[in-house]
Formats: C-alpha cells, sequence, structure tokens
C-alpha cells in the first residue's frame, strides 16, 4: 500500500515507453544549439589566456569596424552589482560574484574567464572581432592548489575576502573565505573510548559533470523592453531569475522557454551565456545565438570541487565505531561557494555515530568558480571516509559489509549531522549487497573487491503543475522543471494513476515561464517527490471535479459519488442507479456541465526522504600498466518507490558510472602558467561503454511517508560511494593504499613500483 | 517547549558558542522571531541560510511549518543537490 492508502497501484511501479523518446532517437528533439530564430547573430565569448591577471583596460574600437559585427560588449554593459546573496539556484548565490563570474569586470581569475562578447552575422565576423579586441592585462601570480591557496603569502584573488566563522575577524585578506565546524557529542572522549584509531589524509581532483550537451542559447530583446530566451538548462525560473537579477529586468519582461537538455548533473544550474546573448541582443536590435565549444565548456564553466580530506575513526575491538572526525577543504574556483557544507554534513552520515565533529574550508583558487554536481561535496569527503572505514575493517579483521551493518544508521538513529532518522534503507541497501550473487563471487591473483555506502538528504521545494482535461478526455501535464532523468514519464505515470487512466493518454509538457507557475529548478532530486506531489495534488483536484460533474448528471450530491478506475460511479445503492461515466463521456460533455475542466496546484514540498546507497565493485589491476579494469559493479539504492524503476535503474547506473571515472581517470591538468591542458574529451578521460561491465541494480524501496505513493529522489546518492568503493578494491586486489584520486595507470603503476622498491 | 540543537558554528556564533537552546516558538516564523529577539542576527541567519529539522523532517523556506510540544528541533545549512 502506498503511504497514502491506494491499496493497488496500476501505473506507478511499472516501465511505460518513455514520452520524450522517440523525439530523442529521431533527432527531432532540440537541443540548446539546435535552436534558430530568423536573423540571428552569431555570439561568441573572448576569454582569458592568464589564470589571474588585472584587466587594465579593454579596447573594442577594432572589433567594432569589422564588417558584419553587430555588437560588442564587455562588463560595462551589465550593471555593477554590490554584493548580495539570495538563494536561486542550487545554493547561496552572490550576485556580484555571479556578475563577476559572467564577465570578469577588473580581474580575470581563471584561464577561460569571459573578458568580452561579440555578436556577427557570421561565425568568422565574429572570430575576426574577438581577435581584433585589445586587452591590455597585468599578468598576476597565480595559484591552483587548494592548499597552496591557503598558506600565508599565497597570491590573493580578492583584496575584499576576509575569512569567516574564524573570531576575532581577521584583519587581512585570505584565499579561504570560510571556516565552519560541525560538532555532536564529545569527539575527544569519544576517541579515548576506540581500541582502534585510523587517521589518514585523502585527496580529490576537481572533475567535470562532463555532460554532452554544451551551454547554448538564444536571445531576442524587442524594442519594447520584453526579453525571449530559448536555452538547455536546468531551470528556466532559475535562468529567468538570474538573467534579472543580473541584468536589472524586471522578471515580468522576461520569458524562457527550455529546451532539451543533453545532461546537467547539478552544472546547469548556473547562467553563463544566457545574459550576455540579452546584451548582445539589446544592443545589435537581432536575435543573439551562443553556444560553447567543449573547450570553452572546460575552461568556463564550473566543474566540481576538489579537496583534500582529513578523517580519523575510532571503533572498539568489536567494530562499534565510537568516534569520527575530519577536516575538508575544498577549493571553490575563483568565487566563494564551494560544496563544503553538505560535504561536511554528508561524511558520517551512513553511520550511527553520536560524537562527530567536522571542520570545512572553502577556498578560492584561480580555477572556474565551481558548480553543483550530483550531491555537491558529498563524495569528496565520502571518499575519505569510507576509505578510512575500510581499513578500520582490515585492522579489525571483519567483512567490510558486517563492519557497515552493525554500524548503520536506521531509523531512530540520530543522524551524524543531527536530526533523528525517520523511515531510511541503509541497513536494506547493505543487505542487498550481501544478498547479491556478486559478493561471494571468487577472486583471482590482482582482483579485488571494494565496498562503500553513501547518502544524501535530497530536497523538496516549490512546484507547480496544471492538469488539463481535453475534450476526448485524454489529459495534459504541464509542469515546469526541464526533464533530465525521466520526470515527463514519473508526472505521467502519477497523473494517470490518480485519474484512473492509460499513461498514454497523458501528455506531459515542460512549458515555458509564463505558462505554468514557479518550479524551483531540476535538482538535487527534487523533482519525482515534489514535482510530483504537485502533479498528484493537481490530479486530485481534476478528479473531484470530475465527480463534481457526474454528481451534476445525475442530480445527486457530489458526496454521492466515486471515482473508479477512471470512472464517477454512485457511492452505493442508496445513491441511485446510474451507469458509470467514464472520464471521457465526462469530458465530452465538459463544455454543458461548467465548462473546461483543469486543475493547478502550486506547494512547497517538505519532508524529502533521505536517500542511501551501497555499491560493490570488483577490479583487476594490471600491474606492469596500472591499468584498472571494473570486473562487476553492483549499486544497491533506496528509491521509495520507484515510480518508473527503468529511470531510477539508469540514474544508479548514471552515477555509478560517473563516480568510477572520477575516480580513475578524471581531472584538470594545468601548466606552470596556469592554463588548463587537456579541455576536451580526448585528453579528459571519461568512461565510455567499452570501459564498463554491465551496471547491475538492486533498488530497495522503503518508502518515504511524507509522498503520496513514498517516493524518494535517487539522482544524487550513486555519485557517492564509487570513487571509495573503487579504492576499497583497489587495495584489495594488490595490497596498496592509493588515497589521491584520480588512480590513474600512471599513479598506480607507481604505487606498484613502490610497493615493490620497499620489499626488496 | 522545543529542544533547539545548533549543530554549526554559523548559528553558534551568535549564541557565544551555546549549542542547545529552548524555545516555546509553535511555528518557524515564532521560532526565527524568537532567536531574533535573544540572539540579535541568528534569527535572520535562521530565515535565510539554514533549514530547520523538526523531528527530523527537514523544512527549507518554509516559515509555516509547526513546531509540535517537546519537538527535537536541528539548525542546518541549506541543502541543494545537482
Amino acid at each position: 500500500m502506498a503511504p497514502d492508502g491506494t491499496p493497488d497501484l496500476k501505473v506507478v511501479g511499472t516501465r511505460p515507453i518513455r514520452p520524450d523518446g522517440v523525439d530523442k532517437v529521431t533527432g527531432r528533439a532540440q537541443f540548446g544549439a539546435d535552436f534558430q530564430l530568423p536573423g540571428q547573430l552569431v555570439g561568441k565569448v573572448l576569454r582569458s589566456p592568464h589564470a589571474h591577471a588585472r584587466i587594465r583596460s579593454i579596447d573594442t574600437s577594432k572589433a567594432e569596424a569589422i564588417p558584419g559585427v553587430k555588437a560588442v560588449m564587455t562588463a560595462a554593459d551589465m550593471p555593477e552589482i554590490t554584493s548580495e546573496e539570495a538563494f536561486v539556484g542550487e545554493g547561496p548565490a552572490d550576485f556580484k560574484d555571479m556578475s563577476g563570474n559572467t564577465m570578469a569586470r577588473d580581474k580575470a581569475l581563471y584561464d577561460g574567464h569571459a573578458v568580452a562578447a561579440v555578436a556577427a552575422t557570421s561565425a568568422a565576423a565574429a572570430d575576426a572581432a574577438l581577435a581584433a579586441i585589445e586587452v591590455d592585462y597585468e599578468v598576476l601570480p597565480h595559484v591552483i592548489d587548494v592548499e597552496d591557496a591557503m598558506v600565508e603569502g599565497a597570491p590573493i584573488l580578492h583584496d575584499d575576502m576576509f575569512t569567516s566563522g574564524v573570531d576575532p575577524k581577521p584583519a587581512t585578506p585570505s584565499n579561504v573565505a570560510k571556516r565552519m565546524v560541525f560538532e555532536l557529542g564529545d569527539v575527544d572522549a569519544a576517541f579515548g573510548k576506540a581500541d582502534i584509531v585510523i587517521e589518514r589524509k585523502y585527496k580529490t581532483a576537481p572533475v567535470h559533470q562532463g555532460y554532452i550537451e554544451p551551454h547554448a542559447c538564444v536571445a531576442q530583446y524587442a524594442a519594447d523592453g520584453q526579453v525571449q530566451i530559448y536555452c538547455s538548462s536546468q531551470g528556466q525560473f532559475m535562468v529567468r531569475a538570474y538573467v534579472a537579477k543580473l541584468l536589472g529586468i524586471d522578471i515580468s519582461e522576461i520569458r524562457v522557454t527550455p529546451l532539451e537538455i543533453g545532461g546537467g548533473f547539478g552544472g546547469k544550474t548556473l547562467v553563463y551565456l544566457e545574459p550576455l546573448a540579452v546584451v548582445l541582443s539589446r544592443k545589435s536590435g537581432r536575435p543573439v545565438k551562443m553556444a560553447m565549444t567543449r573547450e570553452e565548456v572546460f575552461r568556463g564553466s564550473g566543474p566540481t570541487s576538489g579537496g583534500t580530506v582529513w578523517v580519523k575513526v575510532g571503533a572498539k575491538r568489536d567494530g562499534t565505531i565510537v568516534a569520527g572526525d575530519a577536516v575538508l577543504k575544498f577549493q571553490a574556483g575563483a568565487y566563494a561557494g564551494s560544496p563544503v557544507g553538505p560535504g561536511c554534513m554528508t561524511a558520517f552520515a551512513v553511520y550511527d555515530l553520536q560524537d562527530v565533529r567536522i571542520t570545512g574550508y572553502d577556498v578560492v583558487t584561480n580555477r572556474p568558480k565551481v558548480a553543483a554536481y550530483r550531491a555537491p561535496g558529498a563524495p569528496i569527503s565520502n571518499f575519505g571516509v569510507e576509505s578510512a572505514v575500510d581499513e578500520l575493517a582490515r585492522e579489525l579483521g571483519m567483512d567490510p559489509v558486517e563492519l557497515r551493518l552493525k554500524n548503520a544508521a536506521k531509523k531512530g538513529t540520530k543522524a551524524a549531522y543531527g536530526p533523528t532518522f525517520g523511515d531510511i534503507g541503509c541497513v536494506e541497501t547493505l543487505e542487498a549487497v550481501k544478498d547479491h550473487p556478486n559478493y561471494n563471487v571468487p577472486l583471482e591473483p590482482n582482483q579485488g573487491r571494494g565496498v562503500a555506502a553513501g547518502f544524501w538528504f535530497n530536497i523538496g521545494g516549490e512546484s507547480s503543475a496544471t492538469v488539463n482535461i481535453n475534450e476526448d478526455g485524454t489529459a495534459v501535464v504541464a509542469t515546469g522543471n526541464p526533464d533530465i532523468g525521466g520526470s515527463r514519464a514519473s508526472m505521467a505515470m502519477m497523473a494517470a494513476e490518480v485519474l484512473g487512466i492509460d499513461v498514454e493518454r497523458v501528455r506531459p509538457i515542460v512549458a515555458d515561464t509564463s505558462s505554468v507557475g514557479y518550479c524551483f529548478l531540476t535538482g538535487g532530486s527534487r523533482v519525482t517527490f515534489a514535482t510530483g506531489m504537485a502533479v498528484v495534488e493537481a490530479s486530485r483536484s481534476v478528479v473531484n471535479e470530475l465527480k463534481a460533474r457526474a454528481a451534476k448528471t445525475w442530480d445527486i450530491p457530489v458526496d454521492a459519488v466515486e471515482w473508479q478506475d477512471g470512472k464517477a460511479v454512485p457511492a452505493g445503492s442508496n445513491a441511485g442507479d446510474f451507469e458509470p461515466l467514464s472520464l471521457e463521456d465526462l469530458a465530452a460533455k465538459s463544455g454543458r456541465t461548467g465548462g473546461p475542466i483543469a486543475a493547478t496546484s502550486s506547494l512547497n514540498a517538505q519532508g524529502a526522504g533521505p536517500g542511501f546507497g551501497t555499491h560493490l565493485v570488483d577490479v583487476e589491476v594490471d600491474r606492469e600498466t596500472g591499468h584498472v579494469k571494473v570486473l562487476r559493479y553492483l549499486a544497491t539504492q533506496d528509491a521509495g518507490r520507484a515510480i518508473h524503476p527503468s529511470y531510477v535503474e539508469g540514474q544508479i547506473q548514471g552515477g555509478a558510472v560517473q563516480g568510477i571515472g572520477w575516480a580513475l581517470n578524471e581531472e584538470y591538468i594545468y601548466d606552470d602558467r596556469g592554463r588548463l591542458d587537456n579541455p576536451g574529451f580526448l585528453d579528459y578521460r571519461i568512461p565510455v561503454a567499452s570501459d564498463l561491465p554491465m551496471i547491475d541494480t538492486v533498488v530497495v524501496e522503503v518508502p518515504n511517508p511524507r509522498h503520496p505513493y513514498g517516493a524518494r529522489g535517487v539522482g544524487e546518492v550513486p555519485i557517492v560511494p564509487p570513487m571509495a568503493a573503487m579504492a576499497n578494491a583497489i587495495q584489495d586486489a594488490i595490497g596498496i593504499r592509493l588515497t589521491e584520486l584520480p588512480m590513474s595507470p600512471p599513479k598506480v603503476r607507481k604505487a606498484v613500483d613502490e610497493q615493490a622498491a620497499a620489499e626488496e | 517547549m522545543a529542544r533547539i540543537v545548533l549543530t554549526h558554528s554559523a548559528c553558534r556564533q551568535y549564541t557565544g558558542g551555546t549549542a542547545e537552546l529552548e524555545s516555546d516558538a509553535t511555528s518557524i516564523r515564532g521560532l526565527v522571531r524568537d532567536l531574533e529577539a535573544r540572539f540579535p542576527g541568528l534569527g535572520r541567519q535562521v530565515e535565510e541560510s539554514m533549514a530547520v529539522a523538526i523531528d527530523g523532517v527537514m523544512h527549507q523556506d518554509d516559515l509555516t511549518a509547526s513546531i509540535p510540544e517537546g519537538a527535537e528541533v536541528y539548525l542546518l545549512p541549506r541543502i541543494g543537490g545537482g
């Protein structure tokens, strides 16, 4: 039974064909770069070749004189914004910083930082214009590594940045934007009770979200000041809000139409090109289309943080973990705002641990400003903690799954970040691993098995949905969330479940900002939960209206009508003897019974159910080349209730694969001048199908009581455990603990050589 | 009376390091008012930058949520996602 009391779900939990599938496999779907407007110009961005430089002046006169060039812009064409924080996108946004990241004003802070933009009638003219812009730079010392940026004497990126969270307030600027401490219980006393203490430092590399579709948009600024933006993003309302704020335009003047999105993973919860395209359109009087190249995506858009993770874990001889301590140093890129906060809160969240302390540092460096990436911050701290717990299991001589089961968070556990957990499925995911055949497959020499568990909060938030009943009894469900992970299907399925009709009779659409109520962006694994609740509420309102129309038709009270299997029926023999009225019947006569049938729901969903997952991987290490081959991979996860199980499995598989790439290969390589050496998929190696085995999944269902059907978010958790699981498997295979990502062939080979030298 | 727990230094800086408080507030809006009155700046910090977990259920941007008698309330940094 679903939490809402629905005894027998007919649509939820099935696997219908995805409503956007045909468009996508036939190439008919319009992604960001596919959209065109008549008379559009080509917009391009000039980017800094320096990691850190003061901009003395920018002369655009020669560029403006080139035939075909219709507009040239710099930061001087955008309002100068004073510091103001707000929470519109995925993290607390400082609009001064956001404006500066969109277009450098006084300083270029990383290789690839936008410094000017042009719009021209052809790409060739735009390229010529970029080449003709004269920027006078004063090159400054730069800093790339997070710990280098923290030392006294490091090049300072922002003269007005003073570390917050320390007492007394510092008198000198620093690259450390913030220090934070989470603390529960008495950590030092708890370590005194430990029989075994593991203490080690780990390091992760910044990695890009790796979405296949580069950022792209078309903007049109009309003579009356109305703005139309067509773009791929993780939230059309987010784009509208950010562009309005950055350019000083009323929100009512901006309409954003979402195009298909070819991956985002958090990286499209920001704006980069949209404000520039609007300015260029305003200056030129023509629509302007802008699209990043892959190189620009790497140089100019956000990766997630890299960081260092110092972990100390203490346990009793029987395997009871009694204390945890960690220090996280996350690089934020050029502006403050790394995900170190959630990194701290999630670090020990899979464990029942009452004495815990995590200290976090948010540190700026001369790299692109970080953006959200699935479960922001959690994979980094998890890599350290879950590697340390694996070492603990080895010290104790315990099976790593049994050690986790002994200490796993469960209903009633006080989370290591504070609140008491309700219904959660951490234990169930661990047991699913134990029950899976992969857990007992015999291993050969140089093969190893690793396990790690992970957590993410999941979120709710503001969502709207409109359900319209058409004259023929079909339905349209309109929401305002771009479909990244299958939300069209899940919205249609939940509406069909409530309406009692086939899901094929429900057409889900992703509406523009002027056609549906406000929706917070698609991120944080919130859409199936929060927007799904809006869809269910709107659908229930429609059902109530359908019952009212039947009551009118039969001249009986509305409470004498019930809705069963898509039909209005008398509630009992006392209500009268009437033939059921189907949704089609009622829709066909809606004009004569009160007019069109439609309902809208807008809500602010709270109580998203926390998510847990456990991953088990087998690897084989080639000691000669350092290559790590993934032999088997199992990911188990609590989905609460899988609305469309295929999409849930796809989310889990995708997260696992991205985590494998993070573990084994992905990293930014900078030269000694701070310029990115590998801004392309040839040299920035993400996993491809031939690198991987089938990613096996087990979906555990511990219903979230706050959702009508029990759903909880699934998109974040699966990227949390893979890095530690891989490191633990490599340790199991070759007896070497690798503590720094990526565990690429050169590093593995070096570690093997050092091991051999030590044994001689 | 609810038990209010401040795990994060961003909140403790307003209370002189105190990690636990009590409040008669019956909603998050009331809690914000109460905290602002007792520790100037903390109410605003909670309203603008924190999530509020009431008996384990997370609330963000929701001033209307009820705080039951005897509730356990944690003030945590806001949460996003990717």
